[in-house]
């Protein structure tokens, strides 16, 4: 009787262990699919900067790729990529089977559908203002909120019945973001408020908050799960994990009206976001301290692995990136660095060289534990050094020549020259761009070979125990 | 369950109190905003152009707001809240890839050179990066009545028929030319005679300026007037150039040359500059009528400044017109328009 029961729960482990392993998998597949066609587009986007007309017509122009490359890098790659693996951690850390299988599948439905119709309106013209981040016309948004609902709904569903007592810090991190995140999605799209100028500061609000209350927090979800994880031994400090949460939480929000210094927004609204720009550096360099402490002493296990590797380029992107747009806030550095590409080297530095090499990380450590199946030593090896060489020189050429272009207008030159004075550093950006989206075709074989694909090697699967599992 | 109440419903509330209060608060204040003086609602037409700008994005790459800082002096006056006050979408940007468009109706107002300009703007601006938008334009084998064809030179035209700008282009251009800053009570250029000191002031122009770009430096520093070459070089750039090219030659059937210009090589230099502080349109250039306005410089480029424009032209590519002084200008400016 008692085997029959054990044997039983092992089944209906299995059967929960295969429906994750096949989520996992799929939010991490569509999601790199994004990436491809995001950074594909991207590429093409560089290259327009050396031969404009290169790409003519309508639907090939700068304007309207720029914000497809914007939106899929965004909605299409990290988003669902992070929820993804959102869900695994939440399973695994609670110690319990997710809520709804179900759910899952539609969140990934919605979240596909969103950014493909969403790409296509933007191709055909239908931009909804050209404000960034929120281009996509709204009923699209709509879309994308509904995702975020069924998602917050599946991932509280599942800590709730959680069979651990406490709730792990990942999971306080991800479900705040995605709670928080249906707010900016719903203040985003609702139009009484927003006109003139008073769209202007909305603008400043929703730009910053969708990417440092969205993307940051479930990013930082995926340290302080994978590292323990990778390292087996706990966080740094617990506590110092609680206190970044809250501060990012109450110093974040006030801090996009940075974006419009010098605008005629009031000036009360932008000196407020300059000193709590400041007062990011506590959740940032707090974070950051916690996640570089608990990798203390273990260089070694550093350098034998690519996901711990990947995770501390993570981590490094998150600690500069960050205290750079602290810099970058105030006054006198926004008098030379403001609406120079300067600031699309500092989105590239977060958006890359922080969240994407944190999902990248956490791929590489998660999804075998899933699926049961290793991509190859040789692929990590490609993908890891070609996207850090290339995000560097990326991020390198554009800090340079915004500063020059900066610089430029500064002293008074004729408007073209800083268009002249950038094109060597519009060369460098192409080139590590090229670079970077290599890689990506490497992480794409990977990701093949770690889900549908055959495996380099077999990799043992993270199974719960049963007795958990039932509870 | 309750420290779950507490972690995703505690820290919820906090941040749906934050979002009030940064985001949709702000909004509904400054959405009240009313109009500044002279600021009025766009025409059909123009709201349509402005869709077209919209729809493909020209925001990503030209502002429209002017800061005060001094180098964006020469985009116009800071931009004041009641600008925005009919501007929804705000189209205020975050790169400046290209120019600032705030003022772009005041500072290039000849249709023109817009169209020219949008079907491929390196037909105008070699160094430019922004894209061609010709498919807003339509080849013909002969325009319609009333519709002038684009004077595009040989090396961009098509090989047969002319090209005329669609509808989408009309209102695009409309928009454009729309786009003038009305000045602010009390401003200098109120009353269209602004004093050289108020305006444009010249420490922004370093003599770091030699390094721009331009094929004629070596021809403008043999002048042996005393002015300053290299300034005068970059404010012909940064003013001239776009019509007039930095060749001097300008395009045929679209904007005069200065090269062999006969006011530019006059020895009085009354007419010169007349043109430059208070512009021109539908003057016989050399047995040419050119339709396409240029602009006054009067408000935007104080006297030494335009001393120093008129000086690179009268000595750059072979010309050999008599250099003008400041008090000429000074005096020229006085006499009115």
């Amino acid at each position: 009787m008692q085997t029959s029961v054990a044997a039983h729960h092992s089944s209906l482990v299995e059967k929960d262990d295969r429906a994750l392993a096949s989520i996992f998998a799929a939010y991490t597949v569509t999601a790199t699919v994004w990436l491809l066609f995001a950074t594909g587009v991207g590429i093409l986007l560089a290259y327009k900067f050396g031969a404009p007309d290169f790409g003519p017509g309508a639907w090939l122009t700068f304007g309207r790729l720029r914000p497809i490359h914007t939106n899929a890098t965004f909605y299409g790659w990290a988003s669902i990529a992070l929820v993804g693996m959102a869900y695994y951690v939440a399973d695994r850390s609670s110690r319990i089977s997710l809520y709804s299988v179900k759910l899952a599948w539609i969140g990934l439905v919605l979240f596909n559908v969103a950014a493909l119709a969403g790409t296509v309106a933007l191709d055909l013209g239908y931009n909804d203002g050209n404000l960034e981040y929120r281009e996509w016309p709204w009923p699209i948004r709509l879309v994308f909120l509904a995702a975020l609902v069924v998602t917050a709904w599946n991932l509280i569903g599942t800590v709730a019945r959680r069979s651990t007592d406490g709730i792990y810090l990942s999971n306080w991190y991800t479900i705040g973001g995605v709670l928080w995140t249906c707010i900016i999605a719903v203040v985003a799209i609702l139009p009484w408020y927003q006109y003139g100028l008073g769209q202007v500061s909305v603008s400043g609000y929703y730009m910053h908050n969708a990417v440092g209350m969205w993307f940051t927090p479930l990013a930082l979800g995926i340290f302080y799960y994978a590292l323990p994880r990778l390292l087996s031994r706990p966080i740094y400090s617990y506590a110092l994990g609680v206190l970044a949460f809250w501060t990012n939480l109450v110093f974040y929000p006030i801090i996009g009206a940075h974006h419009f210094l010098f605008s005629p927004l009031p000036w009360w609204l932008q000196t407020t976001a300059i000193v709590f720009s400041v007062a990011m550096l506590v959740p940032v360099w707090g974070g950051s301290a916690n996640f570089l402490l608990t990798m203390r002493g273990r260089v070694r296990d550093l350098a034998h692995s690519y996901p711990l590797m990947f995770i501390l380029v993570g981590v490094i992107g998150y600690l500069v990136g960050s205290t750079q747009g602290t810099f970058e806030a105030f006054r006198s550095l926004q008098e030379v660095w403001h609406l120079t590409n300067f600031t699309v080297g500092h989105s590239h530095l977060t958006m890359y060289g922080f969240v994407t090499f944190a999902i990248w990380g956490g791929v590489y450590a998660l999804l075998p534990l899933a699926t049961g199946k290793e991509s190859g030593r040789l692929g990590l090896m490609l993908h890891f050094w070609m996207a850090v060489v290339g995000s560097f020189i990326y991020v390198i050429s554009l800090s340079i020549g915004g500063t020059i272009q900066g610089l430029d207008w500064k002293n008074g030159l004729p408007f073209i020259q800083s268009v002249v004075d950038m094109q060597a550093y519009y060369v460098w950006r192409g080139v590590g761009g090229s670079l970077m989206f290599l890689s990506h075709i490497v992480f794409a074989w990977n990701v093949w070979r770690m889900t549908y694909g055959r495996a380099a090697q077999a990799a043992p699967i993270d199974t719960l125990p049963a007795v958990e599992a039932a509870a | 369950m309750n420290k779950l109440v507490l972690i995703a419903g505690g820290s919820t509330l906090v941040y749906a109190v934050l979002a009030l209060m940064m985001g949709v608060l702000p909004g509904m204040a400054l959405s009240g905003t009313p109009p500044g003086p002279g600021v009025k609602p766009l025409s059909a037409l123009q709201a349509e152009g402005r869709g077209v700008y919209v729809a493909n994005g020209c925001s990503y790459c030209h502002t429209q707001q002017v800061r005060p800082l001094p180098q964006d002096k020469i985009y116009g006056r800071p931009s004041a809240p009641g600008d925005f006050a009919y501007q929804t979408p705000e189209l205020l940007g975050s790169e400046r890839t290209g120019p600032d468009l705030t003022n772009v109706g005041v500072r290039q107002p000849s249709e023109v050179w817009q169209y020219i300009h949008l079907y491929n703007p390196r037909a105008v601006v070699p160094e430019s990066v922004m894209p061609a938008f010709d498919w807003m334009f339509q080849v013909v084998d002969r325009a319609p009545p009333g519709v002038t064809p684009i004077p595009l030179p040989k090396a961009y035209a098509p090989a047969d028929g002319v090209v005329v700008p669609t509808h989408e282009a009309r209102a695009l251009l409309a928009y454009l030319l729309s786009l003038k800053q009305p000045a602010l009570p009390g401003s200098a250029g109120e009353n269209g005679s602004a004093t050289p000191a108020t305006v444009m002031s010249n420490a922004g122009v370093a003599p770091a300026a030699a390094t721009a770009s331009g094929a004629a430096g070596s021809v403008a520093a043999t002048s042996g007037v005393g002015y300053d070459a290299p300034k005068g070089q970059a404010l012909f750039t940064a003013n001239c150039a776009a019509c007039h090219q930095t060749t001097g030659e300008g395009l045929p059937g679209a904007f005069p040359a200065l090269k062999g210009n006969a006011a530019v090589n006059d020895a009085d230099a009354t007419t010169h500059i007349h043109v430059v502080l208070h512009g021109l349109q539908g003057a016989n250039v050399g047995g040419v009528v050119y339709s396409s306005p240029m602009p006054p410089f009067a408000d935007t480029l104080g006297d030494a400044d335009i001393a120093n424009i008129i000086n690179y032209e009268r000595s750059a590519w072979g010309n050999h017109g008599a250099p003008v002084t400041t008090q000429q200008v000074a005096a020229e400016r006085a006499k009115g328009k």
